[in-house]
């Protein structure tokens, strides 16, 4: 979704909107400095999410340039922050790809190795499901002793969700349950 | 959370215990700022003085693990108050919308006659024998009249009525008491007690934010259930500035909860299928909730209606009438068996879990006892971990102290896209689903955990239908059709669900069916995604019927758009509000409808109780909510027990802990004299869980660059400590090193004469990111939550000395 | 046209430190790996201020009566009225802006290192190059950084917008002495005798006003702020005598070559080096 222009300077708690403000550049009004038109003051692909951080479920708005992350702030108009943001939400733009810490590979360790290995999706994809249907199909139990179906293994486990979207979280809910996993937790529990 | 952020704004009194918002929910403090701006009190209740104790009104200090204690003392205040100052509570409200008049088995008894058990505990005291260590509840149940319903006395006299049970049970949570097991000041605790009571006063609302401080215990389910019952005497549930409020740590835990990502549920928190179910029927037969109360809505009897749609949402066409719409499709735990974190660590370390995929979580740092978690890794024959950044536990094979080569298992660490680098939804707190979108392109070849679990499903359909397996129908008959690279609204649509003979989304879970014509993912998120498109999406900030901050059209909540649950209970009999200046809903005689927030209940909402509506808790088969709650597994009152390892003996009883806690490792169990200090974790405003979102990002590391702990004055005298200085903190599990923070802000706990000492580590670091340091979880113990397992990390047995 | 100033309510602010990274984020001022620290016994991070680091949270702990207190400030630029800063910038880097507070353009610091001896309240601070010695200084732009500039754009400075209890407001400065005397006002009559509006006087007047629940000393501020008497000078004589004998910048730059070099010596000042 583009934000229109209406949604960034519609009153908010705390400002007039948004700083990628479209244009409105005053002139130099007097003082010494030579300003020159901020690159973050162009009209380009801001769009909003919420923070993955707490779950205060927080607004922000990402301009981004090609791709590129330029700016990241609070939402002015988010009911909960009203355009503010802790520490972690001033600093999300360091979680962009920009941030060199980030993988941009399918790493293996082989077993017994001793480092990491690039590796392709393709590949990466055809294993794991290989792994999880061996490890499955061996120990699968498709009755208990009272004869009951219960098509249930309890040799793999799954974590996570709690960093992942709702449609992720149903889509992997649903995966596990078909594979007959009953080891499915995160940090819910925790 | 019943209630959501905004709405603390509306407060008259904020008692945060077991969380400190300032902290770990900043922007959210905002709203406390708005309700302390009204005069609104804010109080806080902690082991030390932390962010949020620097703004609050009142401080109290209270030693980890006795939370308790310290509601059930505020409790007993509040019973003794009623009986003084009745003028200054809602009793109409405790009569008519809570189960204190509802008489109680005259078998029930209570620890105060049984030395800190309730009736039908099958062990002794202090029971070691697990087989006995747990409760036959037939005697916590209701006395029936003839015709089924609940027999009751409105006028609370009754010596077996819950209101009279409760006297007896919580008077012997006395301040002295109080004082004894929490070391909170007698005089601080009064203070917190009158200032709290203050909002039982009709038309003023208190609300209670707590969060992992709280859960975090042997006696972390109680410790909620203890705010319950102080909240519904002081009649702050479903009122707006009122509720009970976890203020939940990530994103999405609140979806990924919803959406069952545990082994004890399905989406929308029904029941998992067990091995006793030996059909559909058997198991809506022990789930679905039945009443004799006409009064009663009983909302869960829609139960059939939502496991059906899910089974068509997952199994398409496969689900037919004639094979209970897949229901042998999916697998059965072992009934009475524990599958939950802990117990899958231990089942790892045990050799029978073979593999393990991790979807942006990581336990090696996160998970307690975290070097035997690490260790139970290595036992794997395969991992897969997905992730933004290497992670502790994609890295564990390389940790300090071990040899790559003698470590056999595989792992795939794939590269995943950050949260503005794909498009969809979370749930925050407030139960809010917020829409978010791709606002960047991600770093190399990540792709979004949704593109590898679908590229990774379509992979196994295919090995499936060509070589075929166990239960191979389960996978190949999934219903799984949402395009390659998936298309995250057709994922979106199916949770809402539609109408099979029209092939519409469904409006909401009132259209829902059991005869297999409704498919729907999630019956919670029933009317998310309608006709009318992607609610979540929503950014209208039109204000609602009262203003009272609701922003009804802002994004989208569960259930039905409700935003604040229970709001049934925000009305007199005749649906008059009774907070006259915050007013959640309000009937309207001349048209004869409901005003203001979505109401709990049926579409309309029905009519007031005094004109025959139903009763406002209706997600409870008696109506009415439970301050004697029987479905608890360790009493249907809270108890005060002592941790797992705690310095001190049990002041209230001779049951030093938890009676039906599940003890994994009785051996790894710290003695007090060998380790006398009380220690506890928590977090930083700067970092963030198990850290890799945080520990690399510079300007985060460089503001909170390491691991500390904190420690008073006293202690640190003691051992010879100087501020800053690097200590090592040992535990019966492992020991780590720190910086030491040594604080006014911590105090020893003087509790009767009685001295004890706690300290305060952070728990986010480990060895792998730009920011490195010891984990304070290789120092917490493998033991649970006697209700959910969660483990008890907040409450545990540590000496210290210099580094 | 009416100054503008930021409102600082230590009573509100919950420490988050939300200012310090925004201030980074918006200025571009640290792009890389941030600055090296260690933890030394406290919540507070990086030690002082930098020209990496323009905005500082500082926390101290006061116990009185058994009590404690748990108390945030906000270290950076205080934008005086009296500025000894530009009273001693020779080129005019450092100058007063139309709304009061004190802007800088970093393209004509010329790295003199005047502005630190001058200002009472050690905030500016120097990049120098230890060959060249010329260096560069650095501190709050009240958001007029040159092409990062907020606040002639009409936005307030990034660190008000993102805090999230509403300790740090923006706008006209009479207004906010008004609500920061009635602030202070109330702290007093809950019990804070010392509450204090700094800012208010100090210097003519600054552009940063602290809403303060105990005495200006408790949060480590200077009682009664003045310019060094040396600057004076500086501005009086000394420095029109510079602009008559050689215009802005050359003179700068030959005088920069001693002074960069002399501060670092003398006051062990941050001379790091150029990237």
């Amino acid at each position: 979704m583009e934000l229109s222009r209406r949604d960034f300077l519609k009153a908010s708690g705390t400002g007039v909107g948004s700083f990628v403000i479209l244009g409105r550049l005053r002139p130099d009004a007097g003082s010494r400095l030579a300003r020159g038109v901020s690159p973050l003051l162009k009209k380009i692909g801001e769009k909003t999410t919420i923070c993955p951080y707490d779950g205060s479920g927080c607004g922000f708005i990402v301009a981004a340039e090609n791709g590129k992350v330029v700016n990241i702030e609070g939402d002015p108009d988010h009911p909960v922050n009203r355009g503010a943001a802790c520490a972690k939400g001033a600093s999300l733009r360091q979680l962009s790809a920009d941030n060199p810490r980030r993988l941009r590979h399918v790493l293996y360790r082989r077993g017994g190795g001793t480092d990491w290995e690039e590796k392709s999706w393709d590949w990466a994809i055809g294993e794991i499901a290989r792994r999880i249907k061996n490890t499955r199909d061996a120990s699968f139990i498709e009755k208990d002793n009272k004869g009951t179906p219960v098509n249930r293994t309890e040799a793999i486990g799954n974590l996570g969700g709690a960093a992942l979207d709702n449609e992720e979280c149903y889509l992997l809910s649903k995966m596990c349950r078909s594979l007959g996993l009953v080891y499915i937790e995160h940090q819910a529990r925790l | 959370m019943t209630n959501h952020w905004n709405d603390i704004g509306n407060s008259d009194c904020i008692l945060a215990i077991g969380g400190n918002p300032a902290e770990n929910h900043p922007a959210a403090f905002a709203w406390i700022t708005v309700a302390k701006e009204r005069g609104g009190k804010l109080i806080s209740v902690d082991p030390r003085f932390s962010r949020t104790s620097s703004k609050a009104d009142i401080y109290a200090p209270m030693r980890s693990g006795t939370d308790i204690a310290f509601v059930n003392g505020m409790i007993n205040y509040v019973l003794n108050d009623i009986e003084t100052n009745p003028g200054n509570y809602n009793l109409t409200y405790i009569s008519e919308y809570t189960n204190a008049g509802y008489l109680v088995n005259p078998g029930f008894k209570g620890p105060a006659e049984l030395e800190g058990l309730f009736s039908g505990y099958a062990g002794g005291l202090n029971e070691t024998d697990s087989a006995k260590r747990k409760y036959d509840k037939a005697t916590w149940s209701y006395q029936l009249d003839a015709n089924g319903v609940p027999k009751k006395d409105k006028a609370l006299k009754d010596p077996n009525c819950v209101f009279q049970l409760m006297k007896k049970h919580f008077a012997r949570y006395t301040p002295e008491k109080v004082n004894g097991i929490c070391g909170t000041p007698k005089d601080v605790f009064l203070d917190v007690c009158r200032t709290y009571a203050a909002t039982g006063k009709t038309g003023k609302a208190g609300t209670v934010l707590y969060a992992m401080g709280t859960t975090q215990h042997t006696n972390g389910a109680e410790n909620i259930r203890a705010y319950s019952v102080l909240q519904l005497l002081l009649a702050n549930m479903g009122v707006a500035g009122g509720g009970i409020n976890a203020m939940r740590g990530e994103s999405n835990v609140q979806g990924s909860t919803d959406y069952a990502l545990l082994f004890d549920s399905l989406p929308g928190y029904l029941g998992a299928i067990q091995s006793v179910d030996t059909s559909l029927d058997d198991y809506l037969k022990r789930l679905t909730p039945t009443t004799r109360d006409p009064l009663s809505n009983n909302w869960l009897k829609n139960y059939p209606n939502y496991i059906t749609s899910l089974l068509k949402a997952w199994f398409g066409e496969a689900a037919t009438k004639d094979n209970q719409f897949g229901f042998h499709y999916l697998p059965k735990p072992e009934a009475g068996k524990n599958y939950s974190h802990i117990a899958l660590f231990e089942a790892m370390t045990a050799g029978t879990v073979k593999g393990l995929m991790c979807w942006g979580q990581n336990p090696a740092v996160g998970g307690p006892d975290s070097e035997l978690e690490r260790k139970a890794l290595e036992k794997l024959d395969w991992l897969v971990a997905t992730d933004l950044w290497p992670t502790e536990t994609a890295n564990f094979w390389q940790r300090p102290g071990t040899k790559p080569t003698d470590i056999k298992t595989e792992v795939f660490l794939l590269p995943a896209l950050a949260s503005y680098e794909k498009e969809g939804s979370v749930t925050n707190s407030s139960r809010w689903m917020q829409w978010r979108y791709k606002c960047a392109a991600g770093p190399g070849e990540a792709e979004d955990d949704m593109w590898m679990l679908n590229k990774l499903m379509l992979k196994l359909k295919e090995l499936y239908t060509k070589e075929g397996g166990p239960n191979a129908d389960a996978i190949t008959k999934l219903a799984w059709d949402y395009g390659d690279p998936p298309d995250v609204h057709k994922v979106a649509k199916e949770i809402n669900g539609r109408d099979l003979t029209t092939g519409k989304q469904l409006a909401g879970f009132g259209a829902m069916k059991a005869d297999g014509t409704t498919a729907c993912g999630n019956w919670l998120y029933c009317g998310s995604y309608t006709e009318d498109g992607n609610m979540a999406a929503r950014r209208d900030l039109t204000p609602d019927t009262f203003n009272i901050g609701l922003y009804p059209k802002w994004a989208w909540c569960w259930p039905m758009n409700r935003r604040i649950i229970y709001n049934r209970a925000s009305v007199d009999l005749n649906g008059e509000p009774w907070d006259k200046e915050h007013p959640v809903i309000k009937w309207d005689a001349a048209s004869k409808k409901w005003l203001g927030d979505v109401m709990d209940g049926p579409a309309g909402g029905g009519e007031p109780v005094a004109q025959g509506g139903y009763l406002p808790f209706i997600m409870t088969a008696e109506g009415v909510s439970r301050l004697f709650a029987p479905g608890m597994g360790d009493g249907p009152f809270p108890e005060s027990y002592e941790p797992w390892e705690s310095p001190v003996s049990n002041a209230v009883s001779r049951q030093q802990s938890n009676p039906i806690a599940r003890i994994w490792r009785p051996q790894e169990k710290g003695s007090a004299d060998r380790f006398p200090i009380v220690a506890t974790t928590y977090r930083v405003c700067e970092h963030w869980q198990a850290g890799q979102m945080t520990r690399n990002l510079p300007w985060l590391v460089e503001m909170m660059p390491e691991p500390f702990v904190e420690m008073s004055e006293e202690l640190a005298a003691e051992k010879g400590i100087a501020n800053g200085d690097r200590v090592v903190i040992e535990s019966a599990r492992g020991q780590v090193t720190m910086v030491a923070v040594v604080t006014r802000r911590f105090k020893p706990f003087q509790m009767n004469g009685y001295r004890v000492h706690e300290v305060g580590l952070l728990w986010h670091w480990g060895y792998t990111g730009l920011s490195t340091g010891d984990s304070a979880n290789t120092l917490t113990p493998h033991v649970g939550d006697a209700n959910t397992m969660i483990p008890e990390y907040k409450a545990f047995l540590v000496n210290i000395r210099r580094a | 046209m009416a100054e503008k100033a930021i409102l600082y309510d230590a009573a509100r602010c919950t420490a988050c430190r939300g200012c310090q990274a925004a201030c980074k984020q918006w200025n571009e001022s640290d792009e890389g790996e941030g600055e090296k620290t260690t933890n030394f016994g406290s919540y507070e991070n990086p030690r002082d201020l930098s020209p990496k680091t323009w905005l500082k949270m500082e926390f101290r702990e006061v116990e009185r009566n058994g009590k404690v207190s748990w108390l945030f400030s906000r270290r950076a630029c205080m934008h005086c009225t009296d500025a000894g800063c530009v009273k001693v910038c020779p080129t005019k880097a450092v100058f007063h802006h139309e709304l009061g507070f004190v802007a800088y353009n970093k393209d004509l610091c010329s790295g003199c290192g005047y502005c630190i001896e001058a200002c009472p309240f050690n905030v500016p601070r120097l990049t120098g190059n230890r060959i060249s010695g010329i260096g560069k200084m650095d501190k709050c732009t009240f958001c007029t950084t040159p092409n990062l500039d907020r606040v002639d754009n009409g936005q307030e400075p990034a660190c008000v917008k993102t805090c999230p209890p509403h300790a740090l407001a923006y706008g006209d400065r009479d207004k906010l002495v008004a609500e920061g005397r009635k602030r202070v006002a109330t702290l007093q009559a809950n019990g804070n005798s010392n509450a204090y509006l700094f800012g208010d006087k100090e210097l003519d007047g600054l552009h940063v006003l602290y809403v303060l629940a105990e005495a200006p000393a408790t949060y480590g501020l200077p009682i009664n702020p003045k310019v060094p008497a040396a600057s004076v000078v500086w501005q009086n004589v000394m420095q029109p005598l510079g602009w008559v004998l050689g215009g802005l910048t050359i003179v700068g730059l030959g005088l920069n070559f001693m002074v960069a070099r002399e501060a670092r010596l003398t006051k062990g000042l941050p001379g790091k080096k150029e990237e």
